[in-house]
């Protein structure tokens, strides 16, 4: 049996009197792509939140490799592993593209209260930096201003940076979000690319690219999870046919 | 005798917190409506207490001379909307910071102008000068009694105005979240003005009122427009509510902590120390007052729900 | 910050060779007094460079960081402070009184910063304006130092019990010193891996998160460095003037300073000293027509606001950016 990296236990987020996320578990194994889908407003991005740790969590716990990380902060979280993308593309527009990415490479390599030495010209920084540009295709576009890139492409360079976080485990928040048929596909090309080498939890609205992906699916209705398992086992999983793929099928 | 000087002393501090209240009302609306950092509000309780210097030697007469003061303030304050900051509404902070902060160049260089450097000084009202005795050895300025009357009058009528009508709706749901009030078909640029030309109203009005008590000088609201940001802070920017007891609690730590800031050091130290340390304590209490409420809860006591 | 400045992530400019043009003029004026120019100009542009030395401090964390204090005066006030109350004390040595005042500043910025780096945007503003107060109050509380009306030191400070600094020139070319190595030391931080880390927060401080960085830890240090380095810039005023109180640090001063900075164009080091010397040259010729000047220069201001982008800096780049194509 493969090892869960990722163990989400009773996660719970309200606002006031509008509960969010409900008991919330989950196992997440080593290496799977773990897909979240479920209709708009059923609570998956505040539950991404709360994994990474931008929006903390009412109760429950979210254990990272056994060690409880549900009192750290975003940023604690990245240190320890944990990456994660944006629904609306996070990224620095006015720095260089490799810059961008050089900078999540600093963040892990050795201290960043140096005063002195330009950090742009550090070689091993930009070596991996322009490593994890090849990978998501972007290595002609390094020295470009990022927020001149198209939207396809700062999805890309999004990627990238988590990448060079060396994640354990990438939270991808709807990769697929605002973008065109051919943009799209590449980045479902790049997301099968690093499937396999990547532990990777998305959430994302396209069920063509999350059938096609997923090793496993996790289905949130209402803030609950109602149902976990393979795509053949999920597709025919009468509960989600009834709360969530029967509105497709209808609409 | 003790007793007597805390009395005296409390009541000077409900004045000073009902004050800051009337400054402060219209600048954290005008913070919370439109996210807008107004430097220019102390500076418009300086033109209130003008006005009325000068309406009130013009009229003889102190009434006439503040009901003339409160329509001029509304003026003046519509007019700098309509000449600066209606076009500073979509700029970042530091834009804001630096367009008020040209604005209370020019004020309170203009004042000296058109009145001279010399403080002016306004009589007290002969209807309400004298004093009333409130206890057993304890009179008090009646005109300060009505000041916090006043004071606590427009409170009164602000939070009726703001919770019961439908601009007062409007204006609260603006402070929560402005594109949706927008988006409900509200001319959100005439309720910015209406809520403007308000707030340099009621700072006119606060200006107007204590023009009696103090001198009318140059530069008198700089130092309150700060007390004011320390109001706004703790209180919550945005609310009202936060506003009044933030200004109320202000005001009596300021006053207060002045008065017996060194007698209570006085238990600790020797005369002379407690007598130092006290005054130069006194002043930054309301600042370390604000730090302590800032360390607690950064959006102040009453934050505004967005 | 959207509208002041467009980002400026990269550093690729020739911006260096502008501010090495700049210094060489100022290492040349004392020559050309020499030659008989009026020590008047030399004070005035003394002052201008000790400005210039807290302007940049300013723009440290308001340019790069992207932190709106208008409570910066504090720090010169600080500084000043040392050496008053210091020489009172009977020690004028140079170097005890810049590192007393450094730091006092520093420690201040380090106790203030921690609390308003908790908050941000308008309450950041607020709040620094209020701590400026805050120590505003107390030089004014300071009755054996001077209290509201201030204290006149009796001499300027002493290096190694020598009273150098009393020569105009020598004066000049410490300050100017202090000013060179003010902006070398800025430009070498700003590029290097600590101040790639503010530039990223200004820019997108969840992104930074989401990379691993704490951005208030680099705020904080950058907030203390800045402090310091304004606390060295008083210590200079004091000099300068033989007289301190509790008006250095008036809120006005440091709104004066946000000015310089935007006037000369923030996020650039050279623009701030720029910026100190057009207002220092603005206000000294105003004021030289009408005692009401700053009836002429509110005004401006406004204007400069709503209607020029990017200081003086951004002017000079677009003119000279023109002639090279």
């Amino acid at each position: 049996m493969a090892e869960d990296i990722l163990i989400l236990d009773r996660l719970r987020k309200a606002y006031g009197g509008l509960v969010v996320t409900e008991d919330v578990s989950l196992a997440i194994r080593r290496d799977e792509l773990h897909a979240v889908i479920g209709p708009n407003g059923a609570g998956k991005t505040t539950l991404i939140h709360q994994i990474s740790g931008l929006t903390p969590s009412d109760s429950g716990r979210v254990l990272l490799d056994g060690a409880d990380i549900t009192a750290l902060s975003l940023a604690a979280r990245t240190r320890r592993g944990l990456a994660r993308s944006f629904q609306i593309t996070s990224i620095l527009p006015g720095f260089p593209v490799l810059e961008n990415v050089a900078l999540a490479v600093q963040a892990r390599a050795g201290s960043s209260f140096r005063f002195l030495g330009t950090a742009a010209d550090e070689p091993a920084l930009n070596a991996e930096a322009r490593a994890m540009l090849d990978i998501v295709g972007l290595g002609a576009r390094a020295d470009l201003p990022a927020g001149l890139l198209s939207h396809g492409e700062k999805r890309q360079l999004e990627l990238a940076i988590s990448l060079a976080t060396r994640p354990r485990i990438l939270l991808l928040d709807e990769p697929l979000a605002g973008m065109g048929h051919e943009e799209g596909q590449a980045i479902v090309a790049l997301l099968r690319r690093l499937r396999g080498r990547y532990t990777i939890l998305l959430v994302e609205h396209d069920m063509d690219a999350v059938f096609s992906l997923a090793d496993r699916i996790s289905v949130l209705v209402s803030g609950r999870v109602i149902a976990t398992g393979a795509p053949a086992e999920i597709r025919a999983n009468p509960a989600v046919r009834a709360a969530y793929l029967g509105e497709e099928e209808a609409a | 005798m003790s007793a007597t000087l805390l009395s005296v002393q409390t009541l000077n501090g409900l004045q000073l917190g009902v004050l800051l209240f009337l400054v402060a009302a219209g600048l954290t609306l005008v913070f919370g409506v439109m996210d807008f950092i107004n430097l220019a509000h102390g500076v418009q309780f300086m033109i209130g207490a003008y006005l009325a210097a000068m309406f009130t030697a013009l009229t003889d007469n102190f009434f006439l001379g503040l009901g003339l003061a409160l329509p001029a303030a509304l003026t003046l304050g519509l007019a700098l909307e309509w000449l600066v900051f209606r076009h500073l509404y979509a700029r970042d902070h530091l834009d804001q910071v630096l367009a008020t902060f040209g604005i209370i160049l020019f004020l309170n260089q203009a004042v000296k102008f058109v009145w001279g450097a010399a403080p002016l000084s306004v009589p007290v009202p002969t209807l309400l000068s004298g004093s009333i005795q409130l206890m057993e050895g304890l009179r008090y300025p009646i005109y300060r009694l009505a000041v916090i009357g006043a004071g606590i009058a427009v409170a009164l009528l602000l939070s009726l105005l703001v919770s019961r009508t439908r601009i007062g709706m409007l204006v609260r749901a603006g402070a929560a979240n402005a594109p949706m009030v927008s988006a409900l078909g509200v001319d959100i640029g005439r309720l910015f003005m209406l809520v403007f030309g308000f707030g340099a109203m009621l700072a006119g009005f606060a200006g107007a009122m204590v023009a009696p008590l103090v001198s009318v000088e140059p530069g008198m609201g700089d130092n309150l427009l700060i007390l004011t940001f320390v109001v706004i802070v703790i209180g919550g920017i945005g609310s009202i509510r936060g506003a009044f007891i933030a200004a109320l609690l202000v005001g009596l730590v300021d006053t207060l902590g002045r008065a017996f800031g060194p007698l209570v050091l006085r238990l600790f130290l020797d005369a002379s120390a407690a007598s130092q340390a006290g005054q130069a304590l006194a002043p930054m209490l309301i600042y370390i007052l604000m730090a302590a409420v800032l360390f607690v809860r950064p959006a102040g006591l009453f934050p505004v729900r967005r | 910050m959207s509208g002041a400045h467009p980002t400026a992530g990269p550093l690729r400019d020739r911006r260096p060779r502008l501010a090495g043009l700049i210094l060489a003029g100022l290492a040349t004026l004392p020559l050309l007094g020499a030659l008989g120019a009026d020590s008047y100009v030399l004070l005035l542009v003394t002052r201008v460079m000790i400005f210039a030395v807290a302007a940049i401090s300013l723009d440290l964390i308001l340019g790069y960081g992207a932190m709106v204090s208008f409570g910066h005066a504090a720090f010169m006030g600080i500084g000043a402070y040392a050496v008053g109350i210091l020489a009172t004390h009977g020690i004028e040595d140079l170097l005890a009184q810049a590192g007393v005042a450094i730091l006092v500043s520093a420690g201040f910025a380090a106790l203030t910063g921690a609390v308003s780096l908790r908050t941000k945007g308008v309450h950041f503003i607020m709040i620094t304006l209020a701590f400026g107060q805050m120590a505003f109050f107390l030089a004014v509380s300071l009755a054996a130092y001077g209290g509201d009306d201030g204290l006149t030191i009796a001499r300027r400070s002493t290096v190694l019990g020598a009273e150098w600094l009393g020569n105009a020139t020598i004066f000049y070319y410490l300050v100017l010193a202090v000013l060179a190595a003010t902006l070398l030391a800025c430009r070498a931080l700003v590029a290097a891996r600590f101040g790639r880390v503010l530039r990223g927060t200004r820019e997108n401080p969840v992104r930074m998160q989401a990379i691993g960085f704490e951005p208030f830890r680099y705020q904080l240090t950058a907030y203390v460095i800045s402090g310091a380095i304004c606390g060295l810039s008083g210590v200079l005023i004091a000099n300068q003037t033989n007289f301190i109180s509790p008006a250095y640090m008036a809120w006005q001063r440091s709104g004066e300073l946000i000015v310089m900075v935007v006037l000369g164009g923030m996020g650039t080091l050279i623009g701030p000293l720029i910026g100190a010397l057009a207002y220092l040259l603005i206000e000294e010729w105003l004021a030289g027509i009408t005692e009401h000047w700053k009836m002429i220069f509110g005004p401006l201001l406004i204007l400069v606001v709503l209607h020029a982008r990017g200081g003086l800096v951004g002017a000079i780049t677009r003119i000279t950016g023109g002639r090279h194509g």
